[in-house]
């Protein structure tokens, strides 16, 4: 399926994941005042914003791995407030961390094999080496011996074999060199042809123009614009904006 | 020095080593997966064997299933302490559960000192008779403490160092949130470490009832020597534990016939070694 195709399907798919009114706090503080938006099925949506904004803690809120929370997160209709992060994640949520999260302990392959299928419908070993060819050459390689991209790459790898399908990358361009950068992106349009949902946290706006269907702009812990990718190309300097760019 | 001499003290080393590694076994599990100084360990230890004595004498439950029934209920009543105890503290430093453990060792040991007295009651041995290698007479027993010894680390290491099950333990230590998002309950599965290190000092207390008798104080003496093991070793590393414990059970023996006034004390040299030259252990910790 071609990319417009694609991302016109995705504009008419139903909601599979519904943010209501959320708010958040670590601690006493809060730090998200009232999020909404929806994520369609087969849609690649970027929380965009400035550094502090909330992105990464609207992530971690709807993991709940920030468990201090209110409003409401629905994923397929079921509720996931008040649920621990691994009953999250058995709903069909997958988590790629900013820090990457590669355990140092584990080689790549058992760190590709260590998350657990929860669902059918999960990429094979082969198929996620199909995607990451790097990655195969490195099996046997402690995880975080990898460049930046490689453990970037693994990190993204291992999730797909969970079966879930909405994943939640949070800056998987972060620190990386542009030619990485590129090679991600690409990774993320193969991930997204094959169907999956994707929630992604972007601070770097011409990588997430180029994968993305709609942008959330979220600022001071709430949602200030949500921009279609039309509207972005028509005018950037809508989005430019908010990012100070 | 004779050679009969030399090979009873390497068997009596290897025999204490067993035990020695046991323990330091399960202290290294409970530190390497929990990061927990489990100082209830000892108290583990004794009240597996006072256990399987109360079994004994009251139900006349045979050693045998007492090996398996009495690492049970330590298991379930560590599990019961870690949910109430040390799960509240765990985001803390490691120093409050330290002193939880210890408080509990204290309380527990104290408990049964007065209730059954602080001098040691016997305990049969289940297998009568041994046999006579030349140099020494080895009662059965002592040798089936060294092989189940032996055949339980080495099961152990597999089952935390090559199986899924392992990776899953050695990943929640590195990142517990990480490897909850990939739909792992790891709350549950650090109950159940705290219990099967918990069982695997039951285990030991079961198997030393025989050898060492059944006292309050059985813990607390062997514990500070596990500890000294589990430092030379690698805090936390499994291997280390293992290979440490049996080494510095047989060193211990040597030492009697070499220097007897040392043997109690050349393990500690030997942790003040490695804190000086190697702090991370002889092996590092995984």
């Amino acid at each position: 399926m071609s990319e417009t195709a694609l991302k016109s399907s995705a504009a008419t798919a139903p909601a599979m994941l519904s943010v209501e009114n959320l708010h958040a706090w670590y601690a006493e503080s809060k730090v998200l005042h009232g999020i909404n938006f929806d994520v369609r099925e087969g849609e690649l949506l970027t929380l965009i914003g400035r550094n502090g904004a909330g992105k990464t803690t609207t992530l971690r809120a709807i993991m709940g791995i920030l468990q201090k929370r209110t409003g409401s997160i629905r994923i397929n209709g079921d509720e996931l407030i008040g649920k621990r992060t691994f009953e999250i994640a058995r709903k069909g949520i997958a988590y790629c961390p900013e820090e990457r999260a590669i355990f140092s302990s584990l080689s790549v392959r058992e760190n590709l094999l260590l998350p657990p299928v929860l669902k059918p419908g999960g990429l094979t070993e082969e198929e996620v080496f199909e995607i990451f060819p790097n990655l195969l050459r490195r099996a046997s390689s402690q995880g975080t011996k990898l460049s930046g991209g490689e453990q970037q790459m693994l990190a993204l790898a291992r999730i797909l074999r969970t079966g879930s399908r909405l994943l939640l990358l949070d800056e998987p361009s972060e620190g990386l060199a542009p030619v990485v950068v590129k090679e991600i992106g690409e990774m993320i349009l193969k991930i997204k042809a094959r169907g999956y949902t994707v929630l992604l946290v972007e601070q770097n706006l011409r990588f997430a123009r180029k994968v993305a269907d709609r942008h959330v702009v979220i600022e001071n812990g709430a949602v200030a614009d949500i921009l279609t990718a039309e509207e972005v190309e028509r005018a950037p300097e809508r989005i430019q904006s908010y990012l100070g760019v | 020095m004779t050679v009969q001499l030399l090979a009873g003290q390497l068997l009596l080393g290897l025999i204490n080593g067993s035990f020695y590694a046991l323990l330091s076994m399960g202290l290294a599990i409970i530190f390497g997966l929990m990061n927990v100084v489990n100082f209830a360990h000892g108290a583990q230890y004794m009240i597996g064997a006072f256990t399987a004595w109360f079994l004994l004498t009251n139900f006349g439950v045979p050693y045998w299933a007492a090996l398996v029934i009495a690492p049970l209920i330590v298991a379930a009543l560590a599990m019961i302490m870690e949910r109430l105890l040390l799960r509240p503290l765990s985001n803390l430093d490691h120093l409050y559960g330290l002193l939880a453990t210890y408080a509990i060792a204290l309380i527990v040991e104290g408990l049964v000192r007065q209730r059954y007295g602080a001098t040691g009651i016997p305990y049969d041995s289940p297998i009568k008779g041994g046999i006579h290698l030349g140099f020494m007479f080895l009662p059965w027993y002592r040798l089936w403490v060294v092989v189940f010894s032996i055949v339980t680390c080495v099961g152990t290491w597999f089952l935390i160092e090559k199986t899924r099950l392992g990776a899953y333990l050695r990943a929640a230590n590195e990142m517990p949130q990480i490897v909850e998002s990939f739909g792992i309950n790891v709350p549950k599965m650090i109950t159940l470490t705290y219990g099967f290190g918990a069982g695997l000092a039951a285990l030991s207390g079961v198997l030393a009832a025989p050898i060492y008798q059944v006292s309050p104080s059985m813990g607390s003496n062997v514990m500070i020597v596990v500890f000294a093991i589990v430092v030379i070793g690698g805090m936390g590393s499994i291997s280390g534990a293992i290979i440490t414990g049996y080494l510095l059970g047989i060193v211990e023996g040597l030492t009697k016939i070499v220097y007897p006034e040392g043997a109690n004390m050349v393990v500690f040299v030997f942790m003040a070694a490695a804190l000086m030259w190697r702090p991370d252990g002889m092996m590092k910790s995984n």
